[in-house]
């Protein structure tokens, strides 16, 4: 069992004597003087305690007593008369939770300083801590590469900046205190098409139009489900399909047009260009 | 006690009078919803024959327009019902016939060519379609061959689909406050472009979702004033494809009625997206894309769905650009029909006449809604 510290305040008054800082959820005690009965009261933030004392006699507070961190009002009630004081709770020492916030959950590559992380440090009653604590941070990415930063957190927060790497996947991003720690999952997808082109063969009375497997500038296979625009001009008028990718290409036949000119764009990027001949 | 006695009797009396009039001789309109037949003229010219018909379907009076074709031996009703009706759900489904108008082409004694308007009220507006009708005399009277358009019948196959499906999963009400929520799309406004009517000020531009998952997409324009302050804002409704797959472009349409470019400073644009469940299917193939010039400035083209399921509702949203590739309008239009599978639906969206000059290119996008298979 800890006891807290027993530093009396001087400026209080003979009839209690109050430590001057209670760690939160820490046992502590409170010396009155005089003779008789009496009721001491302890009103804080979110609490409010009652305990019926014997006065010249120590009451004692076991542990998890008062856990919300905070200034308390203690007033002690003997008959007509009062006294009364402040205690201040103050969070414990030791890290017991971490909410950490990581932004985006999804992002493309290849950006600096495209992740942040922000971790806000919590005893094990949830107060803040708000003294200066050594921070860590990870991020993981899938290719076995990682990113760390140490950070001193200030008032209980404490913040940095990753960047997102050049290959595709979920990276694991890892906050740590004090062997306490917090991870999230950072989704990092590929960019935008980059080399895109396409092949054209006859089918039928058509023409049968294939991306090849489309990738970003990275080398990463672009998602399927992105559009692709394939448009066919010819004489004054056009073709046009939308088409999404699957399986890393996007095919679709469209009709046949002698001298028909064939492009192919995926969103602002623009890809090969074909002359129909046949 | 008297004055309301006299007043009792006055309003009575006016009512007995009122109804009385109102039976005797009957509004056009009160006839038609009351399913009268004083309405409907003798068909003893084309022209009423015709007048009859479109009464009747505007009164979806199905048996008594079916009876009076003359070639009603060809087809059943109900096939004359999902002529004008649709075969499949479509906007036709729920259409009612506004008006129509009647024209005279041909006539010769005991035969006529008659055109057909018809105006249709939609949820999303109106549309028109045309018959022309061939009316052959029988006796004294005229009848109506209707030029029933059939069925299209798709030949029975298999066409296999493996298209993507996007499901999205929020964090819960019990997850703790630092765990990550999914992210919202990142979308951009590729170009934007106001421009001056006679109705106000419309903006108009496009919008890229640049992320790898599908979007809900909106755009919120907010007119500025020379000195800063906000004049209007309003949002795209119309004229954009609110749900927008991954680096897919769509036009939007910002419409601030009544306002003055030259009163606007500047313009605040707000793309806005949210996460939305989305299929990366049907395929729709723009086939044979035209603009006609004006005079009667059209873009006209022909839908071809390239999947296996029926497309109930088509939204065609067509991009018009200068020869400088900026945006000078957008247009768009519904298709009245189904689209089912591998059957070309054309479309005909007409150009305001003053910009039909300015225009030097188009890309068209179609947003499609289904509801269920061919059967």
């Amino acid at each position: 069992m800890v006891l807290a510290s027993l530093s009396l305040a001087s400026a209080q008054d003979s009839r209690m004597s109050l430590p001057t800082t209670v760690g939160a959820g820490s046992a502590f005690s409170i010396h009155s003087t005089g003779s008789g009965k009496a009721v001491l009261y302890i009103v804080g933030p979110g609490q409010a305690l009652r305990r019926d004392v014997q006065l010249g006699e120590s009451t004692y507070f076991p542990v998890g007593s008062l856990y919300n961190a905070g200034h308390y009002l203690v007033i002690l009630v003997a008959g007509s008369s009062t006294d009364n004081g402040w205690v201040d709770v103050v969070p414990a020492n030791t890290p017991a939770n971490l909410s950490f916030l990581a932004k985006p959950s999804r992002l493309p590559i290849g950006l600096h300083n495209g992740i942040s992380g922000t971790v806000y440090i919590f005893d094990v009653y949830h107060n803040l801590i708000t003294k200066p604590t050594p921070v860590s941070f990870k991020l993981s990415n899938p290719s076995g590469s990682a990113q760390q930063r140490a950070v001193t957190a200030h008032e209980g927060v404490a913040t940095t900046e990753m960047d997102s790497s050049e290959k595709e996947g979920f990276a694991k991003f890892e906050a740590q205190v004090d062997g306490i720690s917090s991870t999230r999952v950072v989704e990092q997808v590929p960019g935008s098409p980059c080399g895109l082109t396409m092949i054209a063969r006859p089918s039928g009375k058509g023409i049968q139009l294939a991306t090849n497997p489309v990738r970003d500038c990275s080398g990463n296979a672009v998602p399927d489900g992105t559009i692709i625009t394939f448009t066919e001009s010819y004489d004054g008028a056009q073709s046009t399909a939308d088409v999404p990718l699957k399986h890393g290409v996007a095919q679709v036949e469209i009709p046949a047009h002698p001298g028909a000119t064939i492009t192919v764009a995926s969103g602002v990027v623009l890809g090969n260009e074909i002359h129909w001949q046949k | 006690m008297n004055k309301g006695r006299v007043l009792a009797v006055f309003i009575t009396a006016a009512t007995v009078a009122l109804i009385a009039i109102g039976t005797l001789w009957p509004g056009k309109t009160a006839l038609q919803y009351s399913g009268g037949k004083n309405l409907l003229r003798t068909s003893s010219t084309p022209q009423a024959a015709v007048e009859n018909l479109g009464d009747e379907i505007r009164l979806r009076a199905w048996g008594a327009a079916y009876s009076s074709l003359g070639n009603k031996a060809e087809f059943s009703q109900s096939d004359f019902v999902h002529d004008l009706t649709g075969y499949y759900l479509s906007l036709r489904t729920y259409a009612t016939l506004e008006s129509f108008e009647v024209r005279p082409l041909h006539a010769s004694s005991d035969q006529a060519e008659v055109r057909l308007r018809m105006h249709w009220s939609s949820v999303v507006g109106p549309f028109t379609t045309t018959r022309d009708l061939q009316v052959v005399k029988n006796g004294d009277r005229w009848n109506v061959d209707w030029p029933l358009v059939r069925k299209t019948v798709v030949p029975p196959q298999v066409i296999p689909e493996n298209y993507l499906r996007w499901d999205v999963i929020y964090r819960g009400p019990g997850d703790d406050w630092g765990v990550q929520d999914v992210e919202a799309p990142h979308v951009r406004i590729v170009d934007m472009h106001p421009v001056q009517r006679a109705e106000g000020v419309v903006v108009l531009g496009e919008l890229l979702n640049e992320d790898v998952v599908p979007a809900y997409v909106s755009v919120r324009a907010t007119l500025q004033s020379k000195s800063g302050s906000p004049i209007s804002t309003e949002g795209s409704f119309d004229k954009i494809s609110h749900i927008l797959l991954p680096k897919q472009v769509t036009p939007f349409f910002v419409n601030f009625p009544n306002a003055t470019l030259s009163d606007v400073g500047s313009i605040r644009m707000e793309p806005l997206s949210g996460l939305v469940s989305a299929s990366a299917g049907p395929v729709i193939v723009i086939e044979n894309q035209q603009l006609n010039p004006a005079p009667g400035a059209t873009v006209t083209g022909q839908l071809v769905n390239q999947s296996g399921q029926v497309v109930n509702i088509a939204h065609i949203l067509e991009t018009l650009y200068d020869k400088t590739g900026q945006v000078v309008w957008v247009a768009d239009q519904y298709t009245d029909h189904a689209l089912l599978p591998l059957t070309p639906i054309p479309f005909d969206i007409h150009i305001p006449e003053d910009l039909a000059r300015k225009v030097s290119s188009e890309r068209t996008i179609v947003e499609t809604y289904s509801v269920g298979g061919v059967h």
